[in-house]
């Protein structure tokens, strides 16, 4: 398993046999192997995604990249490009279904944006902001009440908030070789569950890439003392619509950058705008 | 834990090599004995088979019939079926929660038994019914449920009291007082054919001659999908894998089904013989027989068979031997139990809990034929299925071919419950109509018929005229009839909620939209709904039935759309009509009372008591 810095989307190369696909009737070329949602970003079309993650096996579960592939609905991040492809990507059908599995989200957890520290760099409201998602739904609110496990010295987690992405999952089991988390419960009470009692019977570290804010796209990995420290304004999706890396054709940069413990000291506290996010 | 408990679960990892992929045996095993999977012997679990607490933890809390909480020395899992509940489910229900005092999913007060509703455990055509101890018992009153109940508190087992029960017949066989209630036998599966014939025959062809033969018959998978098989045993052939395994999928979880229970009780040896000649066919070794829970009583009476097998010389280590042509075929079956889980009924899902892993499907490609079992090409094959291949190699692919319609040869099974005079299993040439099947089995007042199981439609009489093959109203085998008594909306609602607890929850659409739709039929129901709430349904129900990743989530709004069509009277007679533009639905007090919890006091526009001292 590659680690996340050298992740096998950034290793595109030029194969002899090229696939020819089209996209909502643009023409594409794409390589053998690789995935529709791969073939898609190195032709900087951006299928929304949730569970997937750069540098982790695809597992297809949030379905959010659902594209209609030779008539066939199918997850863009686990489905192989075929030669002659047609695939169907940002018609009304396929949008009007992935507004639907975003807000079937929204209403599963609990997911305030006003009083939640991933507000701004969460990709589950990133995506509602680029769907236009801004008003209630008609999905009723589940509003699950699982307590939060706050015993690790440096990190909580609030489950409340997960959307059962698993890829805090595959993070821990395939690049920090830990296997801290599983799914654990089926249906609609399917839960991560810690290996352990609670998180401090783990041996979970902040400095794991499975605690890293690049992992958890909300706010159920907590990582202690460092929320609210980016002032609105300077946050990751505050200055680009969630996508448009992808379709910049921008280099895949490392989307944040970490910030150091020792830094938020009081002083970095009062001043935390200093701390620049990416260039 | 005490050390004796700890040594116990030792053994029983023991017992399988400490092999993590045996990991549904040892759970079966630490239950047995624990009765529960205690979080001690997940820790010592974990430590035996080199796994992480956390992945035994994920494996035993996705089976229903592992519990993680501590449990009585004896289970009772009544059948909460929709069939069971029309049959006097209800007053079983009643009277364990008086004579037990406890509600399902607890342990009476005495610590000795505990009792859980179940779905479907394949006894429709004898409802109201409960597995106990592993044993099932069929047509129960409460009163007999009451004589069971006092003789295990004074310490009769379960076999004693079955025995009791039904004296007379033999003590040896957990499953003699079932009946088979075989109502129409038909030329394949309910006639008598030589399995040692078609055996030597089928051996005495190349492999791939078995294949064809099996091609020109035009013999279709009976669980539902129709694939043809010879397609499926050429994928796995062709693949230059030589390790291949051949599986056999008898986790008949479809509610009102029970046919392959029928199968495997009378005819066990037509079954393995089918999948010695399938594995021949296909080049495999080894065979697994995957035996849902619910039939766990069959267990011991299935191994007899496989024994006597062995021992003539059918089942295992070199049964055909060629130094010339350079031929050794070994083939030998396991049998593998599930734990209550519907989704391992897809082929992807049951070859993970083959592996002792999460009953979660796998994404497709690659399909099992080339990425099964343990990584190797896997044919998995359904229990009628290959229970046709020794009446096909008998009597030749022309003979099964001369029955059934253009696109569905042979004939088929149905299990028929529910609302009819002669329940039990049916044997027709495909191409019967509804009706005539209808007439058969004595349902003179039916009014809708859900085809297929849970994951099947529900239709009216205008379409009885249909006919039950691939072309036109594909069928797995589940016919339930309901009368012109029953309450449709009450039948859709059972299945949403079946859907719901049986969802893995991989994908967001079945996890989550399966719980929407059912909490939107609760609306209609209970008179709060208009028009726009079936819109809303509808729309629903698309998403879940074309994002979701496998066939539970594609059929799972089958029920709501079907009887949506099919029955739109029942549906618009409980919707309200808005009068003044306001939203009918919309009820105040409801509307209040979330406001009122949250604030702790009542509204002073709307609680005209308010002030005078209340309290909520």
């Amino acid at each position: 398993m590659a680690t996340h810095s050298d992740h096998p989307k950034a290793t595109y190369s030029e194969a002899p046999d090229s696939i020819h696909f089209t996209v909502d009737g643009e023409a594409f070329v794409g390589s053998p192997g690789q995935t529709i949602m791969q073939a898609c970003d190195a032709n900087q079309c951006y299928i929304p995604r949730l569970c997937d993650c750069d540098g982790l096996v695809p597992q297809g579960s949030c379905r959010v990249c659902s594209v209609k592939s030779n008539g066939r609905i199918v997850a863009a991040c686990t489905q192989p490009i075929e030669d002659g492809a047609v695939i169907e990507h940002a018609t009304p059908e396929i949008m009007d279904m992935r507004k639907d599995l975003v807000q079937m989200l929204f209403h599963e957890g609990n997911h305030l944006c006003p009083i939640c520290e991933a507000s701004g760099h969460c990709e589950l409201q990133a995506m509602a902001y680029r769907f236009g998602l801004s008003q209630a739904s008609a999905y009723p609110y589940l509003q699950p009440v699982r307590p939060v496990d706050a015993s690790h010295p440096d990190i909580a987690l609030d489950t409340n908030r997960c959307i059962l992405c698993g890829r805090c999952i595959r993070a821990s089991r395939d690049i920090d070789h830990k296997h801290i988390f599983e799914y654990v419960g089926r249906g609609i009470d399917k839960r991560i569950g810690v290996n352990g009692k609670s998180l401090a019977d783990t041996n979970a570290s902040i400095d794991d890439y499975a605690m890293s804010e690049e992992v958890c796209p909300v706010g159920c990995i907590i990582r202690k003392r460092e929320g609210f420290s980016r002032p609105v304004g300077q946050r990751l999706f505050d200055k680009h619509i969630i996508g448009s890396d992808i379709e910049s054709g921008s280099p895949h940069f490392k989307r944040y950058h970490r910030i150091d413990l020792v830094q938020l000291d009081e002083s970095m506290q009062e001043t935390p705008d200093k701390e620049s996010d990416q260039a | 834990m005490n050390t004796c408990d700890q040594e116990r679960v030792k053994q029983a990892c023991l017992a399988c090599d400490n092999d993590p992929a045996r990991l549904m045996d040892i759970l079966w095993a630490v239950q047995d004995h624990l009765h529960f999977i205690s979080p001690a012997s997940i820790t010592t679990i974990a430590e035996q088979t080199g796994l992480h607490k956390v992945e035994v933890e994920g494996v035993a809390s996705f089976y229903a019939f592992f519990h993680q909480r501590d449990a009585g020395q004896h289970q009772i899992y009544l059948c909460d079926d929709i069939i069971d509940q029309l049959s006097g489910y209800q007053a079983l229900y009643d009277f364990l929660l008086d004579y037990l005092e406890c509600p399902p999913g607890e342990t009476s007060p005495d610590g000795l038994i505990s009792w859980h509703n179940t779905p479907c455990i394949g006894m429709s055509d004898q409802a109201p019914a409960a597995i106990i101890d592993q044993i099932v018992f069929v047509n129960l009153c409460p009163s007999q449920l009451r004589q069971i109940i006092d003789m295990l508190r004074s310490g009769a087992s379960v076999e004693t009291i079955r025995a009791r029960l039904y004296s007379g017949q033999s003590k040896a066989s957990h499953h003699a007082h079932i009946q088979s209630n075989i109502r129409r036998r038909g030329k394949v599966h309910l006639s008598e054919h030589s399995c040692k014939h078609a055996l030597t025959r089928a051996l005495s062809m190349q492999p791939v001659e078995v294949v064809n033969a099996i091609e020109q018959a035009r013999l279709r998978g009976r669980g539902g999908a129709g694939f043809p098989i010879a397609n499926k045993w050429l994928m796995a052939r062709e693949n230059s894998e030589h390790k291949r395994y051949l599986i056999c999928n008898a986790d008949e979880g479809e509610p009102g089904t029970f046919k392959d229970r029928v199968l495997l009780t009378e005819y066990p040896e037509r079954l393995f013989t089918g999948m010695i000649i399938a594995a021949w066919a296909i080049g495999a070794d080894e065979g697994i027989l995957y035996l849902r829970a619910e039939y766990r009583y069959l267990h011991t009476y299935l191994e007899q068979v496989l024994e006597r097998m062995r021992a003539r010389g059918d089942l295992g280590k070199d049964l055909l031997v060629d130094t010339t042509e350079a031929i050794q075929f070994s083939f030998d079956i396991r049998i593998q139990l599930g734990a209550g889980a519907y989704i391992c009924g897809e082929e992807s899902a049951l070859i993970a809990s083959c592996e002792g892993r999460r009953g979660e499907p796998a994404n497709k490609p690659p399909f099992p034929t080339q990425h099964g079992y343990h990584g190797k090409p896997t044919v998995v094959n359904n229990v009628e299925t290959l229970c046709a291949i020794v009446p096909i190699m008998e009597h030749g692919p022309q003979w099964f071919c001369s029955m059934g319609t253009k696109e569905s040869k042979g004939t088929k099974l149905y299990s028929i419950s529910g609302d009819c005079n002669y329940p039990g299993v049916y044997e027709y040439e495909f191409g019967i109509r509804l009706k005539e099947l209808l007439r058969d089995a004595g349902a003179e007042d039916a009014q809708a018929v859900q085809v297929g199981g849970a994951s099947g439609i529900l239709i009216g009489p205008a379409d009885f005229d249909r006919q039950l093959s691939f072309e036109d109203m594909p069928c797995a085998g589940a016919i339930m009839v309901f009368n012109s008594q029953r309450n449709i909306l009450e039948i859709v609602n059972y299945f949403m909620r079946f859907f719901i607890e049986e969802s893995c929850g991989y994908c967001t659409p079945c996890r989550v939209g399966t719980v929407f739709m059912q909490k939107s039929l609760q609306k209609v129901i209970d008179g709060y709904a208009e028009a726009a709430d079936l819109d809303y349904l509808c729309k629903l129900s698309n998403t879940v039935a074309k994002t979701s990743r496998c066939g539970l989530g594609h059929a799972a709004p089958n029920p709501l759309i079907s009887s949506m069509q099919n029955f739109p009277l029942v549906y618009s007679a409980l919707l309200k009509v808005s009068k003044d533009g306001r939203q009918a639905g919309f009820d105040i007090q409801q509307a209040l009372q979330e406001a009122r919890v949250i604030a702790k006091r009542r509204s002073l526009i709307y609680d005209p008591d308010f002030g005078n001292g209340y309290t909520l």
